[in-house]
């Protein structure tokens, strides 16, 4: 077997890193979204995306569903779990603390692993890519089509949520209720209704994370915490409720994670997306992107 | 200590007395003594929790990795490096506070989700840590030959001296708790929690406050934790991973955060449906968890220990409408 170039193993890495780096960036924008919303951070953001993955694979796989459709009704049903999530757990609650919030949502993140597991079992779900298994050769280094596809994706949702946030009225509220829910009630804003679309909408984000990255890394019930933390990573990173932010920061810490498991040790890997994440929170909690005075405002 | 928490401890002791005499003499449920063990053992996690979570009302999703530290450098030093069990648990103790508070100072500057996040986040690398560091803990397959635990010549080798030193240690362990609840420390880690600028105000110390109390909850952890390996014998990465971290959390808010003997009650309750009752379950247990854990903070915020307070409070009302 030939021996692959340095530079050739740099763009390698560079791709893979890019690629898992773009799931992170979709998880953290999940999280900003409703943490936009509510100031609530979703512990059970990962599972939408484990949830995303385990249903691509039941309609394009068991049910034969053509793709697209495959793609778009998997997406729906985790939309609608998350709005049900919504209703059902967050909404009933009235002046809930912190604490509880956050064991609320744990508390869905673990019912909803246990759901996957008793539907789906342990073992991990293989999905064909999208458009085939033939790999693209770029300066040496052998491309997944399917990493296009997710960047594709990727790019696709940032794209639609900048129009969504700034331009449509629903988007707009959404924004006002961000900036302060009180006043945003007073305009006339149903701001519930905000919270409900909140939830739907990073849960359809996590899904299509989910769906994309499948073929590439097979999904399995247990999938959801580590990518909930790495997405949170991201948008910490970034700074907490920056769109931008956890773009930028969900590619970085993808690149980095990468090249450790390249040239240190695959082992650690996670350990270093983690400790990027541990440094942030206790260095500069207002991430790079993030507005220092706004985060002081912010009530938790 | 107050004239309550006296009368609950009184019948907690009649209880653990009676136990193993009742257990140990009925087939059926003779088992129910290896439980128990866990049960304490689980118990000393709980309670530090209690004082973490319900006291000074800040959380930690990472205290597996306290217990995880404390049981490996027991096993460690007592099987590789042939250190008697006592003296490795006081060693274990040891750098398991000096971990707690290198992570505490930075981590407690954070709030409600960041510190949640941050625990989060160490937990995983300690738990990725005992797995890759194959030399020194074994690795995923785990770590044995570790020695059980003796008192002067005496070995703890069944099951009932093991749960009467246990017990014992729990025992000792909740006097200290109830005892900082009511003390000016106590007093200050509830006026932290329900307002930590009020408190900043009136001259408490939160930083050094919350740090203490999370560094005291990581030494009950790693007790815990030299306690469980010097009885099981071995230990595997899986025992301290984030689902116990989660679970520990969840006996802590299911028997009712705000008291210490919720913690008690909590981890009674889910020990025994994690080994015995729900094992009809098998694996789909978890379902059964956050079925529960939902259950309780949506309509217990009190938990269990709150059904208590409000039939007490109920009777109260009836015998003063009777007079």
């Amino acid at each position: 077997m030939e021996k692959i170039s340095l530079t050739g193993q740099i763009i390698q890495y560079l791709f893979t890193g890019v690629t898992v780096g773009s799931i992170y960036a979709l998880v953290g924008l999940g999280f900003n979204i409703i943490y936009n919303v509510t100031e609530i951070i979703n512990f059970a953001q990962g599972e939408f995306v484990m949830l995303g993955g385990l249903l691509m694979v039941f309609c394009s796989t068991t049910l034969h569903l053509a793709l697209p459709v495959a793609f778009v009704l998997a997406v729906a049903m985790v939309t609608l779990v998350g709005a049900l999530m919504e209703r059902l757990t967050i909404n009933p609650l009235k002046n809930a603390t912190v604490l509880t919030l956050i064991i609320v949502t744990i508390a869905v993140s673990i019912l909803l692993k246990g759901i996957a597991m008793f539907v789906w079992g342990k073992d991990p779900y293989v999905l064909p890519p999208f458009s085939g298994n033939k790999p693209i050769f770029l300066m040496g280094a052998a491309v997944q089509t399917q990493t296009l596809w997710v960047l594709g994706l990727t790019l696709a949702v940032v794209v639609l949520m900048t129009f969504f946030f700034k331009k449509t009225r629903y988007g707009k509220a959404m924004l006002a209720c961000a900036d302060n829910s009180e006043a945003a009630r007073l305009v006339g804003i149903k701001v519930k209704t905000m919270v409900l679309i909140s939830f739907a909408l990073s849960a359809a984000i996590g899904a299509v994370a989910g769906a994309a990255v499948t073929p590439i890394s097979l999904m399995e019930y247990d999938r959801g915490a580590l990518l909930a933390l790495k997405g949170f990573g991201a948008a910490v990173l970034g700074g907490l409720g920056s769109f931008y932010g956890a773009v930028v920061a969900g590619l970085l810490l993808g690149v980095i994670e990468s090249f450790c498991a390249g040239f240190v040790s695959s082992g650690y890997k996670d350990a270093v997306a983690l400790l990027v994440l541990l440094l942030v929170l206790f260095l500069k909690p207002s991430g790079l992107f993030g507005n220092v005075e706004a985060s002081k405002i912010k009530k938790f | 200590m107050q004239r309550q928490n006296r009368h609950i401890l009184l019948g907690l002791i009649l209880f653990l007395a009676a136990f193993p005499a009742v257990v140990l003499n009925v087939e059926s449920i003779s088992h129910y003594l290896d439980i128990m063990i866990f049960v304490g053992i689980y118990s000393l996690i709980a309670m530090g929790l209690s004082l973490l979570m319900g006291y000074a009302g800040q959380i930690s999703l990472g205290h597996a990795a306290f217990f995880g530290i404390g049981a490996y450098s027991s096993g460690i030093l007592n099987s590789s490096l042939s250190m008697s069990p006592w003296l490795a648990m006081a060693v274990g103790v040891l750098i398991t506070a000096t971990v707690a508070y290198v992570v505490g100072v930075p981590s407690l500057k954070l709030k409600g989700h960041y510190l949640a996040m941050a625990t989060l986040g160490f937990g995983m690398i300690v738990s990725i840590f005992l797995n890759e560091e194959v030399e020194l803990t074994g690795g995923p397959s785990g770590f044995s030959d570790i020695s059980g635990l003796s008192i002067a010549g005496l070995s703890l080798d069944s099951e009932l001296r093991y749960y009467i030193l246990v017990w014992s240690i729990v025992l000792v362990i909740l006097v200290f708790s109830l005892n900082i609840i009511d003390s000016r420390i106590g007093r200050a880690l509830r006026s932290l929690h329900d307002s930590e600028v009020a408190a900043d105000a009136m001259g408490i110390e939160t930083a050094r406050y919350k740090v203490a109390i999370f560094v005291l909850s990581a030494v009950y952890a790693s007790i815990a934790g030299s306690l469980y390996t010097h009885y099981m014998g071995f230990l595997s990465p899986s025992s301290f991973d984030l689902f116990f971290s989660i679970k520990l959390v969840m006996m802590v808010v299911v028997g009712g955060m705000h008291s210490i003997w919720g913690a008690l009650l909590g981890t009674w309750l889910l020990t025994f449906l994690g080994n015995e009752w729900l094992h009809v379950f098998q694996d789909f247990d978890i379902l059964v968890y956050g079925a529960i854990l939902l259950a309780i903070v949506m309509f217990l915020p009190e938990g269990l220990v709150g059904i208590l307070g409000k039939v007490r409070s109920l009777l109260r009302l009836k015998k003063e409408a009777r007079t």
